[in-house]
């Protein structure tokens, strides 16, 4: 018998049996015997001379209860579903809870740009307003002239958190100084790199920051109309986004003529159609102009000659979310935080092989091992680090040795990896690192535009050297090929992608050579990722012939009499292991 | 089952009428080619030639130019697709938390390549590089729907709601 | 609602402000993170589980939205916070959870040890 509620009383108290007695014949009254449980409990007791009741499957404690209140928690708790409020038992002890600021995980962090993501509803700009929202703008657009706005986001040092890093104030100044009168201003919101998810929870949890910043931006170079370029995948930040320009036009804090200040704004979405590439801003520009996204040679620089010919500024959805900040609380406490050369805060997305995966913000120079280790909680299921991917696609592979290195962009980049977007894929010894550069080779080799040679060609002929390694079919002299088709694709491709697709394989060859020697001399794949150098075998003492790996392979290559050891057919096996996933009894291995 | 029945519409040849309605508002606009593709596929669930014609007349653009644009962009699709995309997390985080298993796990269940539509036009597999929500690796979206922290067993008793 | 001056942004920010303490004093809060990570983990869901709860027990709560709060690790999290009290963020919570977290927490005053990622000082 299912019962739909059980009621617990407590016995300890001298009209305990009176109270079960009177919820028995009020149940009964109402046909709700086989519907509810009254059970008496020696177990339910506290210090008090109270009758307890507790109705279950809610948990719901009442204290004090007297049979003439049986009638009332019967009629409100059990048929109407609510709570009988005077009789509640509520006595709070959050003694026991952690506090925010002792948890490793928020405690290294500094979150400014994230200041309001958690916290507010993205989709009311009453809410944005309310914790400080459109104040930057407001000082802007009232006091401050152009010259100055730029001269104070240069003074607090604010460099471009999409990629290369190039100072923020100085690419608005080369805007502003061109007398051209029609100016674009764009957002990148491509946010592409395999790995990365920063600007995805910007735009959902905050998006007025963003539409702050542009605003900002706009009054500084001196443009009327901007454009926020966005990854089609991204069907909730596109919405959130839509209504809060939506929200932030009814306010009048976009359009004609914001704060009285005679300065008018127009931003509108542009939905990227996928394409890796449109991340690089000149084919970013092309796309928008509804052409194929492909990139071409700078300069002339966008600043001079960008969208529809005209100066244009471009800069990624972080780095607009910074300018708000700077400009409500000035150059010199942004420039307070971070290191000499790289100023403020960075968000990094913690993905991969790491026990809390997560959106986290902390100020430039801390370390790699801080952000792995103590925010991030070290590596899942305490298994060994091997290496972090840091930059995407674009990025490279740092291994165990670095964990020290500050994080900024030029520690990043002499070390062979990039700030990129800001994405950190966490690997540890299960990951294969030839695999790990052949999966970002096919990546980059996939989203090459293919206009000019060296990428196009480049990335084909290093994912086929990959692969042959991958499959135990390369050579030494293979390696040194690999070696020299990345170097010629970094330094002779038109655009970033070709420039930075070689880093992953760069990267890896400078810190895990030994790896992909194995791979190539002795066949083997110490990670057990590679299927062509890999088999498996079962172990005949161990194998009691129970046929559930039979079940499970999907080319039917394990043979065999029930209860008796069975075999694995190298030729049929395309070594998918579920077989040693479904076995009990440990027989199947992997060599 | 709107994307199948307006299949069966234009496997007949003609141009129907909402998508002249469509490009009616697209005419003479800057930059009006792609979004007025992503509208139109929207609308019909890919992009059939007769459409294409229709979009380079009213845009006053070459044929090859629209052409050059659809099929260079991963959105835009010649041929009919299920009514039920699948797109799976192929990103790093997904890649090194399993999604290579899931992948094979679907492509065996429904006897599909990446980029093919099951014959019952139910389901289109399409591996995507990202769908950045890492922190829930392995991901797949089903149309607009997000599922994280996937099993093989969990997609495909994901895949059999959408049945 | 137009916003014409630094002077309405001021005031309109005061009043917002003042809602919002008052709110926090007499209201009990309960938000759900909803970005397409907590979507992907089921936040839509609970979400939905909790307005059910408000209506079905007649709670005199206030059910809200927000972003990401970085612990992706932990989603779906559902942040309470009782008037008085400090604001607690719960993890891993499944719709099924949902009458049980909010009768223990809000009406039992009881923080629901199995779920709790951390209290924050209100």
């Amino acid at each position: 018998m299912l019962y739909r509620n059980h009621i617990l009383i407590s016995s300890h108290t001298a009209d305990a049996a009176a109270i079960k007695e009177r919820f028995e014949r009020e149940l009964a009254a109402r046909k709700l015997s086989g519907a509810v449980k009254v059970i008496s409990s020696p177990d339910l007791i506290d210090d008090s001379e109270e009758t307890l009741v507790v109705v279950y499957p809610e948990g719901t404690f009442y204290r004090g209860v007297k049979a003439d209140d049986v009638p009332h928690i019967v009629e409100e708790h059990l048929i109407k579903g609510r709570f009988v409020k005077e009789l509640l038992r509520c006595e709070y002890d959050d003694s026991t809870v952690p506090s925010l600021d002792r948890l490793d995980f928020f405690r290294k962090q500094q979150r400014l740009v994230l200041r309001r993501c958690g916290s507010i509803d993205p989709e009311d700009i009453n809410d944005y307003i309310r914790t400080d929202g459109y104040q930057a703008l407001a000082k802007v657009l009232t006091a401050m002239t152009p010259a100055e706005v730029i001269a104070e986001v240069k003074k607090a040092g604010l460099r471009g958190r999409g990629g290369a890093g190039f100072l923020t104030g100085l690419k608005w100044e080369f805007c502003a100084r061109e007398p051209e009168k029609v100016k674009y201003l764009i957002c990148n919101a491509d946010e592409g790199d395999p790995g990365a998810f920063m600007d995805r929870s910007l735009l959902e949890g905050d998006p007025h920051s963003i539409i702050e910043g542009m605003t900002i931006a706009a009054y500084a170079i001196g443009a009327s109309q901007g454009y926020i370029y966005i990854r089609a995948e991204y069907p909730l930040a596109v919405r959130r986004l839509k209504n809060a320009i939506a929200q932030a036009e009814e306010y009048g804090l976009l359009g004609e003529n914001i704060f009285g200040s005679g300065f008018s704004f127009k931003l509108l979405i542009k939905e990227g159609a996928g394409a890796f590439v449109c991340g690089e801003e000149t084919a970013l520009m092309a796309s928008i102009e509804g052409n194929r996204g492909m990139p071409r040679p700078r300069p002339p620089f966008p600043a001079q000659k960008g969208l529809w010919g005209k100066p244009t500024n471009i800069n990624n959805v972080e780095t607009y979310s910074n300018v708000p900040l700077i400009l409500l609380k000035g150059a010199d406490f942004y420039s307070s935080i971070g290191t000499e050369k790289s100023k403020g805060t960075k968000v990094f997305a913690l993905a991969g092989r790491i026990k809390n995966t997560g959106l986290v913000e902390v100020p430039m120079g801390i370390t790699l091992r801080e952000i792995i280790e103590d925010i991030g909680g070290g590596v899942q299921d305490n298994r060994k680090f091997k290496a972090v991917q840091i930059g995407g696609p674009s990025g490279g592979c740092l291994p165990r040795s670095h964990l020290d290195l500050p994080v900024d962009y030029d520690s990043l980049s002499q070390a062979g990896a990039i700030m990129g977007s800001g994405g950190l894929v966490v690997m540890d010894e299960t990951t294969c690192i030839v695999d790990v550069a052949k999966f970002f080779l096919k990546f980059t080799t996939a989203e090459s535009c293919g206009k000019c040679v060296p990428c196009r060609e480049g990335t084909t002929r290093m994912l086929e050297i990959l692969e042959a390694i991958t499959r135990g079919q390369a050579t030494l002299h293979d390696l040194e090929v690999l070696e020299r088709l990345a170097r010629v694709c970094k330094n002779t491709a038109l655009c970033g992608l070709g420039q930075t697709a070689p880093n992953p394989v760069l990267s890896t060859l400078r810190y895990f050579r030994e790896e992909y020697e194995e791979h190539i001399l002795q066949h083997k794949c110490r990670a057990g990722v590679c299927s062509d150098l890999i088999q498996y075998q079962i172990v005949a003492e161990r194998c009691v012939g129970c046929q559930a790996c039979v079940r499970v392979c999907p080319t039917g290559a394990i043979r065999g009499e029930k209860k008796a050891p069975h075999k694995i057919e190298v030729l049929d096996c395309i070594k998918c292991g579920a077989c040693m996933e479904k076995c009990r009894f440990d027989a199947i291995i992997r060599s | 089952m709107k994307a199948v029945e307006k299949t069966a519409v234009l496997t007949s040849g003609t141009v129907p009428k909402e998508s002249l309605e469509i490009l009616q508002k697209y005419k003479g606009g800057k930059g009006a080619l792609i979004p007025a593709l992503q509208e139109l596929q929207a609308n019909f669930g890919y992009l059939p030639e007769p459409v294409l014609e229709e979009v380079a007349k009213h845009l006053n653009l070459p044929l090859s130019k629209v052409y050059g644009v659809a099929t260079f962009y991963a959105q835009f699709h010649l041929s009919p697709r299920g009514l039920y995309v699948i797109r799976l997390c192929t990103g790093t985080a997904c890649h090194v938390r399993g999604s290579g298993a899931i992948m094979q796990k679907i492509r065996s269940e429904l006897g599909l390549k990446p980029g093919e539509t099951t014959a019952d036009g139910r389901f289109t597999l399409e591996p995507v590089a990202c769908l950045g929500a890492c922190g829930q690796a392995p991901v797949m979206m089903v149309n607009d729907d997000t599922h994280g922290r996937l099993t093989p067993e969990m997609a495909l008793s994901v895949l059999e709601s959408y049945k | 609602m137009r916003v014409n001056s630094v002077d309405d942004l001021n005031k309109l920010k005061e009043r917002l402000q003042k809602e919002h303490q008052l709110k926090e004093q007499t209201d009990t809060i309960v938000t759900v993170g909803m970005s397409t990570c907590g979507i992907a983990a089921g936040a839509r869901k609970v979400y939905e589980a909790i307005l059910k709860e408000v209506e079905k027990r007649n709670l005199n709560i206030i059910v809200k939205k927000t972003g990401c709060i970085g612990l992706c690790e932990q989603e779906v999290l559902v942040e309470v916070a009782c008037p008085g009290r400090q604001k607690i963020l719960y993890g891993k919570v499944k719709p099924e959870d949902v009458p049980k977290l909010l009768s223990e927490h809000i009406v039992n005053g009881n923080v629901s040890a199995e779920l709790v990622v951390v209290g924050k000082a209100s």
